[in-house]
């Protein structure tokens, strides 16, 4: 990798990881000073590697430089130390010196901590995103902007507000006791969850960006894959789902970047690999008599990864949204479920069923509505499509629905 | 809206002995028209199926093997849903599966304590 390259991935990758380490010797009350100190390190690179060349080994660069620009903070800041040292168990030893481990052990075990403090329920969902993409994930405030199609000022005070609440309610950076991880987990995994989702579906055009998130959701959840106290059913099953989701990545978005439905998808492009890996995590999620929301959701994206269409494929997705649905209910889910009704037990059943969901406001509904009633009554379909394209909001949506009036009056 | 009770009865005795296939395909009734309920965020709690079997205590400890001496029908399972008012909730009780084989659904309004 060439230099001006290698700094940005570096900072994409180590960052987080100085970042998190520091934070957790000194406490969340010092977050800003760990952020700065990280900074600061990248900042010093950026200035040595481009007049002295890169060093040998540019990540153990780093680390030593973070370390020293640690300690030489504690020494200019003897307050800060005494603060510091009250809070750090292992480092009040006489000499004051502070020991910063950046094994790969270590970091992990920070990752991990830091992220049920990320993910800490005071703070409201969009927030935990947000600070989840920052320090668990080492996103620019632009980058996370982009995700969130917002402006870079917003996101600012989002996170400053998000931090001051760590803060405040003085949560500890340390992996939750076995008992509170049952309790802490499911926050974190919805999380994760919405982090990924964030990329996939969402509306920003930077495929990169969104295909970042996506792996980034995944790397975390990994960490609590492979940490035996929360390798858990649920994180199996959301790992699996993610895996499933992810292996249409490049089949569901064309040339142009446009949005390619699933039944028009070349099969040919999903990774198989990913669906193994899939299949994997879900049959390690079968442990245990819990079925959680992404057990479920991880079982229907492991049917769509089935080719050939059937009315058993159909009736097993049916199945999983029912029990879905049953578990908790989303307007998603609700027309989801009466696509695979349709599918499975005929139109006319599935049209009965969507006149009861009733979710009018909402242009997938008239979407569907309008897919139902094809080959049945078109003008009722042309008559809902239309509805449903005075109520998208994409220009991508807004493309796709119009083929379609066009398609049905031809 | 007001939560309603379904209290689903079953005559055992005149249930058709089911092959495993129709035994699915009644799971598969069951399933859709929960899942139904849930679909239009109606659904409260799926509730949950009875043994058949059970005892009923009465005054000075006389206890019997379940009710089934006096009444025919025996109460196969519960479910509470969601619905503006007892029309509403009739009108969703009237897709139950059990119907179709003899079965009947009492609707109660559920009177919050």
């Amino acid at each position: 990798m060439q230099q001006p390259e290698l700094i940005p991935h570096l900072f994409r990758t180590e960052y987080r990881k100085i970042v998190t380490v520091l934070c957790k010797l000194f406490g969340i009350a010092h977050l800003e000073i760990a952020e700065d100190i990280a900074s600061d390190t990248f900042l010093a690179a950026s200035e040595l590697w481009g007049l002295k060349g890169l060093p040998p080994n540019p990540v153990a660069w780093l680390y030593t430089v973070a370390k020293n620009k640690s300690k030489d903070y504690f020494k200019h800041n003897s307050i800060f130390l005494q603060k510091v040292a009250k809070e750090v168990s292992y480092t009040a030893d006489s000499s004051m010196e502070i020991e910063i481990d950046l094994s790969a052990k270590n970091i992990n075990d920070s990752q991990l901590a830091m992220m049920f403090v990320v993910c800490h329920p005071c703070n409201p969902v969009e927030a935990q995103i947000g600070l989840a993409l920052s320090l668990l994930c080492g996103f620019g405030t632009d980058e996370i902007a982009g995700a969130f199609l917002t402006n870079k000022e917003s996101i600012y005070k989002r996170l400053q507000r998000a931090k001051q609440k760590l803060r405040e309610e003085k949560i500890a950076i340390e992996q939750p006791s076995p008992a509170k991880i049952d309790e802490r987990l499911p926050a974190v995994l919805m999380t994760l969850y919405l982090l990924f989702n964030e990329g996939y579906y969402s509306a920003s055009n930077d495929a990169v960006l969104r295909k970042d998130l996506c792996l980034e959701a995944m790397r975390l959840t990994y960490l609590l894959v492979e940490n035996e106290q929360t390798n858990k059913p649920a994180v199996n099953a959301l790992l699996a789902l993610m895996c499933f989701q992810s292996s249409r990545f490049d089949a569901r978005i064309d040339a142009q970047g446009e949005l390619i439905l699933y039944e028009d998808q070349d099969a040919k492009l999903w990774d198989s690999e990913l669906v193994e890996q899939g299949k994997y995590f879900l049959n390690e999620a079968s442990s245990g008599n819990t079925i959680s929301k992404y057990h479920l959701e991880a079982g229907i994206a492991c049917m769509h990864t089935m080719q050939e269409d059937s009315p058993e494929k159909w009736e097993g997705i049916l199945q999983l949204y029912n029990q879905l649905l049953i578990i908790e209910y989303s307007p998603v889910a609700a027309l989801n479920r009466t696509y695979a009704l349709a599918k499975a037990n005929g139109k006319e059943e599935a049209i009965t069923e969507a006149e009861k969901i009733n979710l009018t406001s909402n242009h997938l509904y008239h979407s569907l509505l309008g897919w139902l009633y094809t080959n049945i009554d078109n003008a009722k379909a042309i008559l809902h499509l239309q509805t449903a394209l005075q109520l998208a909001k994409t220009p991508s949506d807004k493309k796709l629905i119009g083929e379609k009036i066009r398609k049905l009056r031809d | 809206m007001k939560d309603f009770l379904f209290v689903f009865r079953m005559d055992e005795s005149k249930m058709p002995k089911a092959s495993p296939e129709e035994m699915q395909a009644n799971t598969k009734r069951w399933m859709d028209w929960i899942g139904s309920i849930a679909a239009q965020n109606k659904l409260t709690d799926r509730g949950n199926r009875l043994v058949p079997s059970g005892k009923v205590l009465k005054p000075n400890n006389v206890i019997t093997d379940g009710p089934y001496t006096e009444i025919k029908e025996t109460i196969g399972g519960y479910s509470i849903i969601k619905a503006d008012d007892i029309d509403e909730a009739t009108e969703i009780a009237k897709g139950c599966p059990g119907l179709l084989f003899g079965g009947s659904v009492e609707v109660r309004e559920i009177n919050a304590m």
